[in-house]
């Protein structure tokens, strides 16, 4: 079967899913979808740009804060919070671009980690303003249109349109020209300079695009769950957005959209039984990196291939 | 003023403290261009040893020796049987020890709770110092000491003996090092290890001023982050000066402008990324 035939299967799959499945279902998919666009932007990082962030999340939490406190405390509207609030977080993510982007590999992953634990520690202590450990509530969701988003199904699609739109916007980024250059910055990039692109420019762009569908992703976390928390801007949801990447195959289109699948499904099930998700989340990561570190379906097909190996040789 | 003098002695025992985490964090670095992200979770694991020891060994002093084998022993297990397995993967290996940190903080909640426990200061440094009119906390002046005398055994290890001399050779060139006979595979052990252990050692010293608590590790690992940063990848005298302008950042930071301390930690590393990227006293850059 074709690559257009399953997109089909698919399409019809998450459309009608609403109603043949509980709510429940409902919300966990609409999690994932959310997780889905957080991990698409890290991949395009660390997929496409060879750039392992580990502070993403900062822009998923400060666009969510940034919506939450224009809407609490100057009590401006849904359309008017949701542009300054992504527009905001993109300019941080400028700064933060220009700053994590002094280095690359490995100093590149403590900046943008120390960058957005200053961010976490800030969302702690500025109790003035993000009150802190109680984090700030009282948020509504949106009604664009006039469309009520208060249900679990009229969120759900409202979520499947963004995460469609976003997802095909990143295909278009990485799809392009400068796509394909950015990828020679990856591989390359002495070759890419000597070829007269501007390395430092093309990962800077990618990183402020990426920061922006961080955005995105978080402005939907906080109408979903109408309350945001600093633990939104902490190192383990940028792990997790990580692992998302990692586990479904970086560098890859799908891959994030499976592995933050993955990840969310097991973080819901996991936490409806034992409280031990950060515990879990550490085992998985040192699984994964240490046993399929081409991620989760690759490493599936290697494993079967062996043991189909294993089992033609014993005849 | 005794404000200030008090600020200043907090500043100083929080960068000596700074100082023995981020010691073995940069020397790790340095030498197995890794970085271990485990090192925050190793110092709160350190603290949280170190509550367990003292209800049946009630001596501080001797609790941070015991905590610190006991967390350098922890270490030496990661790296043999995790790290090593990974090989050149450097991104493998850094997502390991994130994986690692993680296991640690839960399993820290899991068996000490989630209440902050304050590890008891020593009888005989309970009462403050008066010096020229002004009041000292005594345990902060000895933990300053602490510090200093680390800072200078380690200097010592480092520039005078035969083991400093060959990990010295591993931080400027590995495989000149490899290839002239140096056991750069038992190097790496021993320095996670001595990194670990200074960690660990550092949460025990650190308790009766800090204490243990969950999150305390996700405070501790931005700061060494920080000060490796800015004191440069590998070098003993970057991280002692990194750890000590830090230390006098965030303090102060705290005590005047407490909603943005951590706001205020930016401003020394963009300061030297923008001029200096491989740090004060870095001889490459990260």
């Amino acid at each position: 079967m074709n690559r257009a035939v399953w997109l089909v299967i698919l399409a019809v799959l998450l459309v009608g899913m609403p109603w043949v499945a509980g709510e429940f279902y409902v919300n966990l998919t609409t999690q994932i979808l959310i997780a889905a666009i957080f991990a698409a932007s890290v991949n395009l990082l660390l997929g496409y740009g060879g750039l392992p962030t580990l502070g993403h999340a900062a822009y998923v939490g400060l666009a969510a804060y940034l919506s939450a406190w224009l809407y609490l405390k100057l009590g401006l509207a849904h359309w008017i919070t949701a542009p300054i609030a992504l527009a905001g977080t993109t300019l941080i993510a400028c700064a933060f671009g220009l700053i994590a982007l002094r280095a690359t590999g490995l100093g590149f992953l403590m900046l943008t980690l120390a960058l957005s634990q200053v961010l976490w520690g800030t969302a702690y202590r500025w109790v003035s303003v993000t009150d802190g450990d109680n984090g700030l509530r009282g948020l509504t969701r949106p009604a664009p249109f006039g469309i009520n988003l208060d249900g679990a199904t009229a969120f759900y699609y409202f979520a499947l349109i963004v995460t469609v739109a976003s997802i095909w916007l990143m295909a278009k980024f990485v799809d392009s020209p400068f796509g394909a250059a950015l990828r020679g910055t990856r591989d390359q990039p002495r070759r890419m300079s000597a070829l007269g692109h501007n390395v430092g420019m093309i990962r800077w762009v990618t990183f402020v695009y990426a920061g922006f569908w961080g955005a995105v992703s978080g402005l939907l976390f906080v109408y979903y769950h109408k309350y945001i928390h600093p633990v939104s801007l902490s190192l383990n949801n940028s792990a997790e957005g990580l692992l998302a990447v990692i586990a479904g195959g970086s560098g890859t289109l799908g891959g994030p959209i499976v592995g933050a699948a993955i990840v969310m499904i097991l973080k819901n099930y996991v936490s409806t039984y034992i409280e031990r998700w950060n515990m879990l989340l550490g085992f998985v990561f040192v699984v994964i990196v240490v046993f399929m570190p081409d991620g989760v379906v690759p490493g599936f097909r290697r494993l079967l291939l062996r043991w189909k190996a294993a089992r033609w040789r014993k005849k | 003023m005794q404000f200030w003098v008090i600020q200043t002695l907090n500043s100083l025992a929080l960068g000596g403290l700074l100082f023995l985490l981020s010691a073995g964090f940069s020397l790790i670095f340095g030498l197995m261009r890794i970085a271990n992200l485990t090192h925050g979770a190793l110092f709160m694991l350190g603290a949280y040893i170190g509550v367990s020891i003292l209800k049946v060994v009630p001596n501080l002093w001797l609790a941070a020796l015991l905590g610190g084998l006991a967390v350098a022993a922890f270490g030496a297990v990661i790296e043999r049987l995790l790290l090593r397995k990974l090989g050149s993967n450097v991104l493998g290996q850094v997502l390991v020890t994130l994986g690692i940190a993680f296991i640690i903080a839960d399993a820290c909640l899991v068996i000490w709770g989630g209440d902050p426990i304050p590890l008891p200061t020593p009888q005989a440094l309970q009462r403050p110092l008066t010096l020229a009119g002004f009041t000292f906390p005594s345990y902060r002046l000895v933990v300053v000491v602490i510090a200093i005398v680390t800072a200078i055994g380690l200097y010592l290890l480092m520039e005078r003996t035969r083991i400093g001399a060959m990990i010295r050779a591993g931080v400027d060139d590995m495989d000149m090092a490899r290839a002239v006979g140096i056991p750069v595979s038992r190097l790496f052990t021993t320095v996670f290890c001595l990194g670990a252990a200074l960690a660990g050692a550092g949460g025990i010293i650190g308790g009766p001023m800090l204490s243990a608590y969950p999150g305390l590790d996700a405070d501790m690992l931005p700061l060494a982050l920080i000060i490796v940063m800015l004191g440069g990848v590998g070098s003993l005298v970057g991280a002692f000066v990194g750890s000590f302008i830090i230390g006098f950042i965030y303090t102060f930071g705290v005590a005047l402008l407490p909603d943005l301390a951590y706001v205020i930690l930016f401003l020394p590393m963009i300061l030297v990324l923008a001029f200096r990227p491989r740090g004060l006293f870095g001889k490459f850059a990260a």
